[in-house]
């Protein structure tokens, strides 16, 4: 899977925080790498200043977060900060997992390009991804 | 006569491919006494008490916390109003990681996904009101188990209740942690030592304590299959029993206080036999291999919940209706005690309405259904019989692949059930996205015109600024001379084999908070971390 540059998809599958549950997380990286993305996966409980290093870094064109403790509302919006200060804006970000939908439209306004919830199917993520990857 | 079917293959959650029918010779060789046993007779299969729920009904109990203590203690008084018999704590993700509300970590995370917890102060709120000696009370939290423990104990002498009069259950299970519940702190040998020092602590003063609920529930949430869960359960309740008896305990001095706790899913008579299954090879394991004595070292009693990962946010209603057809394979497989999940959970934590719907399945069943009236009603089915010992059986083959790796713990520093369990969620996911497994409302049924539900619970956002003025709070009105004190003994404790809990209460007694405590062991003790795989 290429991106415009010609180079494979870099996806940045990330769990913010402290929050645990990360079959999502897991199950949405393999779809990834399976579909021929490049995958990196930053394990549990990372800061928003290391998933932004991380991004960085790796120079990924995706950082798609899995949320399921709540704190999506805090961590998310910091995270996107972190990345602006740093002179990245281009890179596509996603949200899935537990987000009740009247919080959507905060998300959305701090730079969150999609979320996905409970239940969303997984070609759905990659077709959206490939489409909205902005480099 | 016509012998097209629906489909080429018929295979359940877990994907073992089912016959069309089963008859004797799917069970050649049953025997009755040796396989089953009459209920409450070796080796249990058909449940631990001869007299099951004519007896004593399954214990109604609903996992709940969110917010404040104060928040917390309301659901609990609000549930036990409504007939429930025993209460259950959700802990927040900063108090299972032993981080106090107003650590730099904890932000936007306190009270969540449970009950913020930092001091003995919000225990005392916690079960302001509630009898300790009349209801049993369950905590779901592991690393910090031991310290939660504590302040039950002072909580209880506050009230006036003896300590061996108290009864209930902490998880306590870190070994599941590592493979899939994920809230880990130290490494596997300090861990370990902590359950031990509270098993042999409540064995000598907690008489009525569960010390440790062996858990499958999350390892079948984060994706293995019932036969998966079945034998990593068992071995991790093993590796607890061999390491009780390293620690020098007897074994029937500890056995009979370990519980376990069970995923109950959608396939209906798989999970039926899981239950039936797990009793059995637990007796034969706890009589043969570890030469218990006392047969209530050879009972499996288990805790069972509805599974939360079946729960769509599609029409959520349809849930109401999936939890009930869990509930009832749960009391079918003689569990002692159940949560039902909450219809709305794939969205938020539950609201009271959904609560109330959900021990309202359980009461209907225990009421309404008949199915209370006699034990183990499905024993001598050739289908359940077969999968009972098709589940036994497969739990053996991983049991000796367990083995091969050296044990439990030489299996998790190799990532290899973390490799199973991920293998096992992404080869369901592909079995709903290709439409080969069904779920209503996701990929069949679906309603174009779906609005997204409302009426969801909602934390009140005030909640981390009022939890970390009241930790403030404690630390500064409290002696710190006999804080400081406590901890440092607790930290010369901790460097000995002596022991932990009593050094563990007295920190607790002189409010010492919860991340002081864990953090005086991070300092000690190092973190543990994974590598990832999926």
């Amino acid at each position: 899977m290429e991106a415009a540059s010609g180079r494979r998809i870099r996806v940045l599958v990330a769990k913010l925080g402290l929050d645990a549950h990360d079959r999502g997380a897991k199950v949405v990286a393999r779809a990834y790498r399976d579909a021929g993305f490049e995958v990196i996966y930053t394990g549990l409980y990372q800061r928003p200043e290391a998933v932004a290093a991380a991004a960085i870094q790796e120079d990924v064109d995706v950082v798609a977060v899995s949320s399921l403790a709540g704190a999506h509302g805090v961590l998310i919006p910091q995270l996107i900060q972190l990345l602006r200060e740093q002179g990245v804006d281009d890179v596509l970000i996603l949200a899935g997992g537990i987000i009740p939908e009247d919080e959507v439209p905060a998300l959305l306004e701090a730079g969150v390009s999609r979320v996905f919830g409970p239940g969303s199917d997984l070609e759905e993520i990659i077709e959206y991804t490939r489409e909205n990857v902005k480099r | 006569m016509a012998t097209a079917e629906r489909k080429e293959r018929f295979a359940g959650v877990s994907d073992r491919p089912v016959k069309r029918f089963y008859g004797p010779d799917d069970i050649a060789g049953f025997e009755y006494d040796r396989d089953l046993g009459d209920p409450g007779e070796y080796p249990f299969t058909r449940g631990v008490h001869p007299t099951m729920y004519r007896g004593k009904l399954w214990t109604m109990r609903q996992f709940a916390g969110f917010g404040t203590a104060e928040e917390t203690n309301a659901r609990f008084r609000y549930l036990l109003e409504q007939g429930q018999t025993g209460l259950s704590t959700a802990f927040d993700m900063p108090t299972l990681l032993g981080y106090d509300s107003d650590h730099p970590y904890a932000n936007g995370e306190v009270g969540k996904l449970g009950v913020a917890i930092d001091s003995l102060r919000d225990f005392e709120i916690l079960f302001d009101s509630i009898p300790l000696d009349k209801v049993s009370t369950s905590m779901t939290i592991n690393p910090p188990a031991s310290i939660m423990l504590a302040m039950y104990l002072v909580v209880a002498e506050k009230q006036g209740v003896a300590w061996d009069q108290v009864s209930g259950t902490i998880q306590n299970d870190i070994l599941k942690d590592y493979i899939a519940q994920k809230t880990y702190i130290y490494p596997p040998g300090p861990s370990m030592r902590l359950i031990t020092d509270v098993m042999a602590f409540c064995a000598r003063n907690v008489p009525r304590w569960n010390t440790i609920s062996i858990s499958g529930y999350h390892i079948r949430e984060a994706g293995a299959t019932a036969a998966q869960e079945l034998a990593f359960t068992l071995a991790d309740g093993m590796a607890y029993v061999e390491a009780g008896i390293r620690a020098g305990l007897d074994v029937d001095e500890f056995a009979p206080r370990l519980s376990f706790f069970f995923d109950v899913h959608n396939d209906f008579f798989e999970e039926i036999a899981k239950f039936r299954a797990a009793r059995r090879i637990w007796a034969r394991v706890m009589r043969e291999r570890f030469g218990a004595r006392n047969p209530r070292s050879w009972m499996l009693r288990t805790h069972a919940q509805t599974a939360g990962v079946s729960l769509t946010a599609q029409q959520p209603e349809n849930n109401i209706v999936r939890v009930a057809l869990q509930a009832l394979a749960a009391v079918l497989g003689g569990t002692q005690s159940l949560h039902t999940n909450s219809y709305d959970e794939a969205l938020a934590l539950p609201s009271e309405e959904a609560v109330r719907i959900a021990l309202r399945t359980q009461q209907i069943i225990a009421e309404e259904s008949g199915v209370a009236n006699v034990v183990d009603p499905l024993a001598g089915s050739y289908y359940v019989e077969y999968l009972t010992n098709k589940l036994e059986e497969e739990a053996w083959d991983y049991f000796g692949k367990i083995e091969a790796l050296g044990g439990v713990v030489a299996a998790i520093e190799k990532g290899w059930f973390q490799q199973q369990i991920a293998d096992s969620a992404y080869r369901f996911q592909r079995r709903v996205m290709n439409g080969d497994y069904k779920v209503v409302g996701v990929n069949a049924y679906v309603d174009p015109d779906e609005k997204p539900a409302t009426n969801i619970l909602k934390v009140n956002p005030e909640v981390q600024r009022r939890q970390i003025e009241r930790v403030r709070e404690v630390r500064a009105t409290r002696d710190q001379k006999a804080a400081e004190a406590a901890l440092a003994e607790l930290r010369r404790a901790s460097q000995t084999d002596e022991n932990l809990m009593p050094y563990i209460i007295e920190c607790v007694r002189s409010y010492c908070t919860v991340g002081e405590i864990c953090g005086a062991w991070r300092e000690l003790w190092g973190e543990y971390r994974e590598e990832s795989v999926y």
